[in-house]
Parts: C-alpha cells; sequence; structure tokens
C-alpha cells in the first residue's frame, strides 16, 4: 500500500516535471527564421556561389586547370598589335580577348580550388545562395563580357593578324635559309682558299 | 432562448437546436486543430502554421479542409462498403448528439432532460461501436487491431469515467447538467472561492483527477492513443480512409475531446458560473466562462500530448483496471460517507 502510494507519487511528480519542461518552452523563445523575409547571417568564407571579377581577368586559364570537375571553360584570343587592353587593377598587364569565360554551377562543388591559383584574385566565391533553377542550362553562367559580334571581329583580326605573322615568319624564314645558303656557298669558296680565315669569319657571325 | 424556440414553429425549433451545437463544434475543430499545431510548435520552440492567411497562419486549417473535400473518397476493394462509409458519421453523430445535454449557458441548454448525464455516457458509446465499426470493415490488419484497441480501452475506461460522475451526481443529487451547474452558483467556500464542485470535498479532488485520466483515454489523446498510434498500428481505424470521411473522423475526435472537457467543467468546475460570483454573470458571459473553461481542459489536454509518450496496451489495462477502478470505487463510497457525516 504504502509503496503504491510512492509510486504513483513519482508517477505524478515525473508528469508534472515534464510538464514543466514543456510549458517553458511554450513560452521560451523560438529557434524558427522565418526564411523569405529573415535570413540567417552566412559564416565568413560561406562558398555559395562562384564570381569572376571580368575586368581583372588575364587569361591565364589556372582556374580551369585546377578545376576538379572542369566546370571552367574559357576560351582566350590573343590581342592583335593596334589594341591595348590596358592592366589589371593589381598592375598585370592584359594580353587576351576572354571569348568566353562559362562556369558551370550545377557541376560545381565548392571545393574552391580555382580560387587559390588565381593570380588576380578575380575569381571568388560569394555569399550568394538562392540561384535555383528549373533548366540545368540555365546554371551556367557566362562572364565574358564581349558581345558576339565584337568575339567575332577580335577572332578575324586574330586570325589575320596571325596569318600575317605567319607569312611574316615564312619570309623570314626563307630570307634566313637564302642568307645561309649563300654564305655556305661562300664559306665553301674560302674554304677552298684558306681554311684559318673561313674559320674566323665563322665565329664573327 | 430554449422557450423562444420552442415557442416558434417546431421544425424552427429544431433546427436552432441542432445548427448552434454544430455551429460551435465546426468553429471550435477548426479553431482546436490549428491551436494544437500552434502549441506543438510552441512547445517544441518552433512556430507552427505562419503563412495561410496572414496572421499567424490562423487561416490553416481552412486550407486544410479545402484540401481535404479535393481528394479522392477510396473505398477499399474488399471492404465492407455500407459499414465503411457509415462509420464516420455515426462516430461524428455519436459525440454531436451527446452535445444536447450540455448547458451552454444559463439561457441555453439543447434539451433540459432529467437523465443529461446518464443519456451523454449511453451516447458516447456508441462511439465504440463506430470505431470497430470502421476498423472491421475496412478489411485490413491495421485497422482490425486498432479497432480492438479501441473497445478494449473505451469499454475499460467508461468504468472509471461513470464511477467518478456517479461521485459527483452523489454529491449534486441530479442527473441533470444544469441543476448540477445551477447549484454551483455563488462564492461561499472558505469564505472567497467559488462553490464549484472541486472545492467542495476532497475526494472530489481525486475525483476530478481519475475522471481527467480516463476523458484523455475516452478521447484517444496521448498518452492513450493507442486505437490510432500513428507510429505502430499506421492510424489504426483510420488508415483507410481518405478525404471528407477520414476528416469526419477528425471533426468527431476534436468533437470529443471538447464534450468531455466540457463535462468536466461542468461537473467540475461551475459550469457557466463566473468565478467572481456575480460579477461578469448572466447568458452571455456564462457561455464565455463555460468555454473558456472546456478550452483550458483541452489545452491541458494538447500540453500532455506533447510532454507525454504512449502507454503500451497492457500498461493501458493495468492503469485502468488495476489502479483506476478501484481507486474510484473506494472514492465513491468515501465521498457517501463524507456527504453523510456533513
Amino acid at each position: 500500500m504504502l509503496n503504491a502510494v510512492k509510486q504513483s507519487w513519482l508517477t505524478f511528480r515525473s508528469i508534472f516535471t515534464g510538464m514543466g519542461v514543456t510549458i517553458r518552452h511554450f513560452f521560451g523563445p523560438s529557434v524558427t527564421l522565418q526564411y523569405p523575409e529573415e535570413k540567417m547571417e552566412l559564416p565568413a568564407g560561406a562558398r555559395a556561389r562562384l564570381y569572376v571579377n571580368i575586368d581583372d581577368c588575364i587569361g591565364c586559364n589556372l582556374c580551369a586547370r585546377a578545376c576538379p570537375v572542369n566546370c571552367i571553360d574559357i576560351e582566350t584570343v590573343l590581342a592583335t598589335q593596334d589594341v591595348d587592353l590596358g592592366k589589371t587593377s593589381t598592375g598585370n598587364p592584359k594580353r587576351f580577348w576572354l571569348t568566353r569565360f562559362d562556369i558551370d554551377m550545377a557541376k560545381c562543388m565548392y571545393c574552391d580550388l580555382c580560387v587559390y591559383p588565381c593570380p588576380t584574385n578575380c575569381i571568388y566565391m560569394v555569399p550568394e545562395y538562392e540561384y535555383s533553377e528549373f533548366d540545368r542550362s540555365n546554371l551556367v553562367y557566362h562572364f565574358s563580357n564581349l558581345e558576339p559580334e565584337m568575339v567575332a571581329e577580335v577572332k578575324e583580326k586574330a586570325e589575320q593578324e596571325a596569318e600575317q605573322k605567319k607569312r611574316e615568319r615564312e619570309e623570314m624564314m626563307r630570307k634566313k635559309a637564302e642568307e645561309k645558303a649563300k654564305k655556305e656557298l661562300e664559306e665553301k669558296k674560302k674554304a677552298d682558299e684558306e681554311t684559318p680565315k673561313n674559320e674566323k669569319e665563322n665565329r664573327g657571325e | 432562448m430554449t422557450e423562444y424556440a420552442s415557442n416558434i414553429h417546431p421544425m424552427a425549433a429544431i433546427l436552432i437546436h441542432a445548427a448552434i451545437p454544430l455551429t460551435i463544434i465546426l468553429v471550435y475543430a477548426l479553431v482546436a486543430i490549428w491551436g494544437e499545431r500552434k502549441i506543438a510548435g510552441f512547445i517544441q520552440d518552433r512556430l507552427g502554421p505562419m503563412r495561410v492567411g496572414g496572421w499567424h497562419g490562423w487561416a490553416q486549417s481552412i486550407a486544410d479542409l479545402l484540401k481535404l473535400i479535393q481528394k479522392e473518397d477510396i473505398i477499399p476493394t474488399n471492404a465492407s462498403r455500407f459499414l465503411f462509409k457509415f462509420a464516420p458519421f455515426m462516430m461524428f453523430a455519436a459525440s454531436y448528439a451527446a452535445f444536447a445535454v450540455i448547458p451552454f449557458s444559463s439561457a441555453y441548454i439543447g434539451s433540459m432532460i432529467n437523465i443529461g448525464v446518464f443519456y451523454l455516457l449511453a451516447i458516447t458509446s456508441i462511439l465504440t461501436l463506430s470505431v470497430i465499426m470502421a476498423g472491421w470493415a475496412s478489411n485490413n490488419k491495421w485497422s482490425l487491431l486498432g479497432g480492438m484497441r479501441s473497445a478494449a480501452q473505451m469499454v475499460s475506461y467508461e468504468v472509471p469515467t461513470i464511477a467518478t460522475v456517479l461521485t459527483v451526481v452523489l454529491v449534486a443529487g441530479s442527473l441533470n447538467l444544469m441543476t448540477v451547474t445551477e447549484m454551483q452558483a455563488g462564492n461561499d467556500t472558505l469564505g472567497f472561492l467559488p462553490n464549484w464542485l472541486i472545492f467542495q470535498n476532497p475526494f472530489l479532488i481525486v475525483a476530478f483527477i481519475i475522471f481527467f485520466i480516463s476523458i484523455l483515454a475516452e478521447s484517444h489523446r496521448v498518452p492513450f492513443d493507442l486505437p490510432e498510434s500513428e507510429s505502430e498500428l499506421v492510424g489504426g481505424y483510420q488508415t483507410e480512409y481518405s478525404g471528407m470521411r477520414w476528416a469526419m473522423f477528425m471533426l468527431a475526435e476534436y468533437a470529443d475531446m471538447l464534450l468531455l472537457s466540457l463535462l468536466g467543467a461542468t461537473l467540475f468546475f461551475g459550469g457557466w458560473n463566473s468565478p467572481f460570483g456575480d460579477f461578469m454573470s448572466g447568458p452571455v458571459w456564462g457561455f464565455f466562462w463555460f468555454m473558456l473553461k472546456g478550452l483550458l481542459l483541452v489545452f491541458v489536454m494538447m500540453w500532455i500530448r506533447w510532454t507525454l509518450p504512449r502507454y503500451r496496451v497492457d500498461q493501458l489495462m493495468h492503469i485502468c483496471w488495476n489502479i483506476l477502478i478501484p481507486l474510484s470505487f473506494i472514492n465513491l463510497v468515501l465521498t457517501a460517507l463524507w456527504e453523510v457525516i456533513f
């Protein structure tokens, strides 16, 4: 009998202790954040989305090579002699037109490995995380700021210049080859006359 | 109001008497379902529904209701079609019919019969029948298990409920709930307390505790929600139901909760009597106090739901047959002695 009373007392005490805990939480603060209206402060260095400051990019391709999942796709065109692309904010001269700089955020795994090799610190993570899309292709971000016509023009110019340079080089090679042939002919003649003189001339060149 | 209703055409009187408790039940169900979710949220340090309708998601239950109306009414192939369709409505009808003898205010009671409490306890027994009906007709093992558990539980817990109600009837000397309430008017107990029955007699406090535990079991609330325990029985007798039929079960459950809380408020806490004597009393204030007392008990039921885990079937039966029933009968005898002596 006494035991039964004691047991009942313990039961009721534990029930009321539990109810005390729940009522404290009932009046206590809530931990819920009303998401679209209230947002959690992201921790420093949060990796949420890649961003490229295209004005600072020198087109060195280091980030694309560092990427483990190949989500960065860069196409560069060498700038022609008549244009000066200027310098980056870090003082590096820019030598390439960036005709394509695409990052596929659907592939990106937020490893941050592309950020460290960048010599001008122009690729980095930004704390922007609300960028879901209905179509996966919309997750490919195009960072190049060149218009398609501009790209075509730049490519054409670069090709022409490359062609011209190639021709010049060929011309030069041919001249060199001719000169060389001439010299060899002369050398042969001289070698026939006297050997020591010939050696001296060779060293002079 | 009752006199006014009976003076006009009998059909109109019937409609009025039918509509008033129904309106109260429906409005209460919408508020209580929303309230239960809010209470659950707050206790778990969440916010609960916040979006629908603007202010703290007040329209959540209405949105849920609209969703339920659109749902397909699925009847299993091997179910007993008539019983399956009929069970939810019978369940709601049982709890709804019991509201006829609840005195909502000094001016309104559905039916002023002399055997009010007896009628109420008798008609709520039909709930057991409808739960078994639903469980059996579903032709599903979980439903059947839930129905059987429910039958055992409700039949068992009716005994302590009736014994404690009998204790009150013994003190009050009437089965009519209106008379019981009128008896509790005034503020004379120990000079300041209201004349509510719970303050009249120490044994009635024990009776109230037993009564409260029993109504938790009768209305299938945690920690005695074995008939519909989601985690073990998938939902018990509700497993095969969908759409509006399932909503009827939920409505009946909430109506049952309110009914038993209001019964508790009437029997132990003075019904529609104001706690301040003549201050703030009158038919409208009476309704306010009555609903406030009932809803406070409902709140305690919800509070317990989010505090305690569920009992096992054998523990449930042990509590009922080994503890509550002997205790309630001893209590009844002691109350009778108290009444004879004082």
